[in-house]
């Protein structure tokens, strides 16, 4: 395989799919109704009703 | 007891097979390694087959609380003591070789002290013995809590902290002997990289078991990160190490890659032992003990979630910065300074993560002397993290690279993101891991951490100064049109610098050294009696409501 | 609560979806960047002259390597004016092609060394690796006096050369077979070296540390300095470069 055939797949094709994923990844982190969710998960280790032996 | 014997004759085999490999060995080197691991599994063999309670022993040793524990704390402990052990025995190996560089003399003329067999000790005692035992230490302790789950596999999780002290063992030896592979932070030879993978894979497995047996629905994005350092490490150590042994009976072998495709494995290994094993570990360890410490939740969960997701994809494809202006191909090149400039953002969104963890609580800076150093990590880590980047532009790497910048950068890093960070988490864990109620002193926390400041302000400085003008006076020319320096001008001419940073080294070690009497006093069960960080202001002739005076005092 | 919603749910509560997808994420920027410089074919340049070392270069490389010289030199000239100037002509690809593992290096505490072949006499080297500063004063590098007087213990080169075969260095079955003679020629001015000269062309056979009576790692050292970056001739002509 040729630079130059690599070289225009990363141009095109590549760099449409890395963007993609990286928006669907932010749309997905802050899609409605999730916010609840991270507070909890956040907050969890605090919820230490026996801790350190 | 049929497993016992089993287990006995393991061991009993693998002293046979070492001893053997030893007798047979074609060099030195191989033959002490050999004789190293004969012992080392006499002694586990010994331990198998003896009934006494060596648990109840080691516990004795450490004084530590003879209660097993709702958790598994032991290997934990273990690991803590560890942790600052190697940390002195690196800190101190560096200040040797710093010290070598200003006076030669220091080389003593002897081989297993010149220069170059002792740097690789102190890369690794400080990154894989005092970073390597944080990590597995406090992803013990971190992924136990936040899955409320004991570690699965106790015999396993004990396999992983001896069989890693065991891989530090024959690193260390191995470099003094001359045994070494030349890759930068990868040195051991084939049949370490062996042993480092066999107890690596086990670590792995004791980490997902855990997580696979919490009885917490969500898994804490701290794991998310331990995970991460753990899979990426196996996969980059295992294709950076492959080779082909000379001999079978032989330390020496020779790399599976040459050249340009070497070259490019090697740094796409060596930016990501930074990337992973001193950035993503590290952040788990953040992204725990510091809300833990601030008793807040994390500043934005969201955030931590895009946070790792493209640090870990980014940094994988920063290595080629390592390698700007070489023979490596110049669109690998582009690609390596694109990415490490593009890295900056996740980094500071970690380091904002952290930092505004403290909102609305920032007098903890001035009162609590392991937050101070947590935050001073996370701006050293946000420092650093804009550095590299910088770095990494091509027209600056062609003056920063090949000199002590890259050095001091590295340092700033290491000394001021793992390093405090690692005490932090230390100065958090021990009165907790032995059950004391506080630690020893809170104001030898205040003396560390100034003395380990100090110490990297001055390391980081001369070496920023001595690589700008390494790099300047390297490409100074004179209007003859002729180089202006020679190669040994610029060497004498780092003399000043050198002092001053071995003059840092000295200082982060006295720091460490305090962090050993206060943990050694804690651990005994001592307080020291001494005033607190903060006294809460009170004036008693002020409290009380303001009667019978005029409203307005009349001006003066 | 849409589809793509209950897979992040999924993921973030199923430790071997998370493990996957963390690990597919960093398996692909190495993957982009490593697996080309295999199959791409200007990656490495085509030159005349580039042969695998001999077996005295070889060991000697191995006591390099031991030393952890590449801890302060770097053998990697890169192409701007004052460096070509101070170290001569900026390193190519194909000249480390049979380096197994590459020295190229990250710091110069000391100067780049890919050049370094021919600049200086024998003496000059073994003077200089005994005790640096008698003929640098300015220099800060560690004394190697102790190479003069260890044998060369170099083991048994037939399986190091075999092993070098195995990862892709093209040495004959020939050259193979006689490397332990090789090894012991080339440092010998009196043994005949018509085989050895044409098996490695370029090779220069003497005694290297001055002490031609002893095979020491001195001669094996002194060998392999004398010739990093000399296979290739840059002043006849056409070295074939490929435009960067």
């Amino acid at each position: 395989m040729s630079y130059e055939a690599l070289r225009h797949f990363a141009d095109s094709w590549g760099l449409l799919f890395l963007g993609m994923i990286f928006l669907t990844m932010i749309g997905w982190t802050f899609r409605p109704g999730s916010g609840r969710k991270h507070e909890e998960a956040a907050h969890m280790i605090f919820e230490e009703d026996h801790d350190d032996g | 007891m049929d497993t016992l014997l089993l287990k006995a004759g393991g061991w009993l085999a693998i002293v046979f097979f070492a001893f053997i490999a030893m007798v047979l060995a074609a060099d030195a080197g191989f033959a002490v390694h050999m004789a190293i691991i004969a012992l080392a599994a006499g002694i586990t063999l010994w331990v198998t087959i003896n009934k006494a309670d060596y648990a109840a022993i080691g516990r004795g040793i450490l004084k530590a609380p003879a209660d097993p524990g709702i958790y598994d704390d032991d290997p934990i402990r273990w690991g803590v003591i560890a942790t600052i052990f190697w940390g002195i025995a690196g800190f101190l190996v560096g200040l040797i070789i710093a010290l070598q560089l200003a006076f030669p003399v220091l080389n003593l003329n002897f081989e297993y002290t010149t220069f170059g067999r002792l740097r690789p000790l102190h890369t690794s005692a400080v990154i894989f013995a005092f970073g390597g035992n944080a990590l597995i230490a406090t992803s013990y302790y971190v992924v136990q809590r936040t899955c409320r789950a004991r570690l699965a596999f106790p015999g396993l999780a004990r396999f992983v902290f001896w069989g890693y002290q065991l891989f530090i063992v024959l690193a260390a030896t191995g470099y003094l002997m001359g045994v070494t592979q030349s890759k930068e932070y990868a040195e051991p030879e084939w049949y370490v990289d062996l042993w480092l993978t066999i107890v690596w894979l086990c670590y792995a497995a004791v980490f997902i078991g855990t997580i696979v047996r919490r009885s917490e629905p969500h898994i804490y994005v701290a794991n998310w990160f331990y995970l991460s350092f753990i899979l990426t490490i196996a996969m980059l150590h295992v294709v950076n190490g492959l080779s082909m042994p000379v001999s079978l009976l032989g330390s020496k072998s020779y790399a599976a890659f040459a050249g340009v495709q070497d070259a490019l494995t090697q740094w796409w290994y060596g930016h990501n032992a930074v990337g992973f094993f001193l950035t993503a570990g590290f952040l788990a360890m953040m992204y725990y003990f510091v809300p833990k410490q601030a008793e807040r939740p994390v500043y934005s969960y969201r955030l931590s979630i895009i946070h790792f997701w493209s640090l870990i994809f980014l940094y994988i494809w920063a290595g080629p910065h390592h390698l700007h202006y070489t023979a490596l191909p110049d669109w690998a090149q582009t690609l390596g300074m694109v990415f490490s400039v593009v890295l900056w953002m996740p980094s500071w969104g970690g380091m904002i993560n952290g930092l505004m963890t403290l909102n609305g609580a920032w007098d903890k800076i001035r009162t609590d002397p392991i937050i101070r150093m947590m935050v001073l990590a996370l701006a050293f880590y946000g420092m650093s993290t804009f550095e590299g980047p910088m770095m990494s532009i091509k027209a600056v790497n062609s003056l920063s690279h090949y000199t002590d910048w890259t050095i001091g950068h590295v340092h700033s890093g290491a000394l001021g993101w793992n390093g405090m960070i690692t005490f932090a988490c230390l100065y958090y864990l021990v009165p907790r891991l032995w059950g004391k109620e506080r630690l020893y002193s809170l104001r030898m926390v205040n003396w560390h951490f100034w003395l380990a400041t100090l110490g990297i302000v001055l390391y980081a400085a001369s070496m920023w100064v001595a690589g700008i003008m390494q790099g300047l006076m390297w490409r100074e020319y004179g209007d003859d049109g002729y180089l202006v320096y020679a190669f040994s001008e610029v060497v004498s001419a780092m003399l000043p610098m050198y002092l001053i940073r071995a003059a840092g080294g000295l200082l982060y070690l006295a720091g460490a050294i305090v962090l050993v009497y206060n943990v050694w006093m804690t651990i005994a069960g001592k307080q020291r009696e001494e005033k607190p960080m903060t006294e809460t202001p009170y004036d008693e002739a002020a409290d009380k409501p303001i009667v019978g005076k005029p409203a307005i005092e009349p001006a003066e | 609560m849409s589809g793509f919603a209950k897979h992040h749910k999924k993921l973030e509560r199923n430790v071997t979806l998370l493990g996957l997808a963390a690990f597919v994420t960093v398996a692909i920027g190495g993957i982009v960047e490593i697996a080309p410089l295999f199959w791409i074919d200007n990656t490495i340049e085509k030159v005349e002259g580039v042969r695998p070392y001999t077996p005295l270069e070889l060991a000697g490389r191995n006591i390099y390597i031991r030393e952890g010289c590449y801890s302060c030199h770097s053998q990697m000239v890169r192409p701007f004016r004052d460096e070509v100037e101070r170290y001569g002509h900026y390193s190519l690809a194909a000249e480390s092609m049979y380096d197994h593992p590459f020295q190229w290096g990250s710091k110069r505490t000391g100067p780049d060394l890919a050049r370094v072949g021919g600049r200086y006499s024998d003496e000059w080297h073994v003077q200089h690796l005994i005790d640096p500063r008698s003929v640098v004063p300015e220099s800060i590098m560690p004394p190697y006096a102790f190479l003069a007087e260890k044998d060369l213990k170099a083991g048994d080169m037939v399986k190091h050369l075999t092993a070098q075969r195995r990862v892709g260095v093209p040495y004959t079955d020939e050259a193979i077979a006689a490397a332990n003679d090789d090894l012991m020629a080339q440092a010998d001015p009196t043994a005949s070296t018509t085989d050895l000269e044409k098996r490695y062309p370029k090779a220069q056979v003497r005694d290297f540390d001055g002490d031609p009576d002893r095979l020491t790692e001195m001669d094996a050292l002194v060998a392999y300095l004398q010739m990093i970056g000399t296979l290739v001739d840059f002043e006849a002509g056409e070295a074939q470069e490929q435009p960067r």
